[in-house]
């Protein structure tokens, strides 16, 4: 199996699980998304009214735009992701091809999603002012920049342990240099707040509920399908049925 | 590479590792689509832009906003 081939995969793999994130993003996270905008609405602050700007229509901006948007991501995730297993799979402990699978995709939604999430959590529209727009972006690929860090410099101790102290004592440590490295990303890193006093809370919270939902649909089911098309393949080779067969 | 099949391998045996000479050339050529794919979705008309007007922002503005990056 060549490395060309595990990118077509992951990219696959991507675009079918952001099918499934988008049914999730439609049904949990534009209610909020558009309770949100129709709030913007009712207020009179002029850096609100771009999401209700006539160059593409909310009815557009909650189907098709969504879609695509999610597929766009998915495919990008899918490819990122291929390029992860081929360095991981095979070099961080004895699993199977499905299990490298599944553990990379949640390890990667928590390192290049729910980490910077932590600090700087999304916020639906009508929320933030976008003279800041610049600033905040800066910050938030900041925060993802050290938690990508962190995790590769976390990985590459916890091999580099494994040899001397076994594999419970070189994950532990691998993972105490990961939290305090994002720990120290958390307190270097100015706090951003710019929800306003009088936005409801509830509403707030179910977007970023929506969004944590929506990343973890979409990796999780990167992982699960990039899995299922990769086991076979990458085992299925060395394996002739007959024995496959006998060993059940 | 690969030894005769005599022995039968269970199911859930680990894979064998990609050589890292053969995953690099893929790895960059992978690297810059993805790049350009997160900067469509995540930056272009926010915090950056290459095109003058709002068209690819408003398209997959909802998407932005619930993949937790800082939209407007
Ligand atoms: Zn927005």
């Amino acid at each position: 199996m060549t490395m060309g081939d595990l990118l077509v995969r992951g990219m696959v793999a991507g675009l079918i699980a952001s099918v499934l994130a988008f049914g999730f993003a439609s049904l949990i996270g534009e209610p909020p998304i558009e309770a949100a905008i129709a709030l913007a609405d009712t207020t009179t602050n002029p850096a609100h009214a771009t999401d209700d700007s006539p160059v593409v229509t909310r009815v557009v901006q909650r189907t098709i735009g969504l879609a695509t948007g999610i597929a766009m991501l998915g495919t990008a995730f899918g490819g990122f992701f291929a390029i992860a297993f081929a360095f991981i799979a095979g070099r961080v402990g004895a699993f199977s091809a499905r299990a490298t699978a599944l553990g990379i995709a949640l390890t990667a939604w928590g390192v290049i999603y729910l980490i910077p999430y932590l600090k700087y959590p999304p916020n639906p529209p009508a929320v933030g002012d976008a003279e800041t727009i610049q600033y905040r972006t800066a910050m938030y690929l900041a925060m993802l920049a050290i938690s990508v860090f962190a995790a590769v410099a976390a990985l590459a101790l916890g091999r580099h342990m494994t040899a001397q102290s076994g594999a419970w004592n070189a994950s532990l440590v691998a993972g105490g240099l990961f939290l305090a490295v994002v720990t120290a990303g958390y307190l270097l890193l100015p706090v951003i707040n710019e929800v306003p006093e009088t936005f409801p809370a509830s509403l707030l919270w179910s977007f970023r509920l929506a969004s944590l939902g929506t990343q973890f649909v979409l990796w999780t089911a990167i992982g699960l399908v990039f899995g299922t098309l990769t086991e076979r393949a990458l085992h299925g080779s060395q394996q002739p049925s007959l024995t496959r067969a006998g060993a059940r | 590479m690969m030894q005769s099949v005599s022995v039968p391998i269970p199911q859930s045996a680990p894979i064998p590792a990609i050589p890292v000479r053969e995953i690099v050339p893929w790895a960059v050529f992978g690297g810059v689509g993805v790049l350009v794919l997160l900067y469509f979705v995540g930056v272009e008309q926010g915090a950056a832009s290459i095109f003058s007007n709002t068209l690819v922002h408003e398209f997959v503005h909802d998407a932005r906003h619930l993949a937790g990056l800082p939209c407007h």
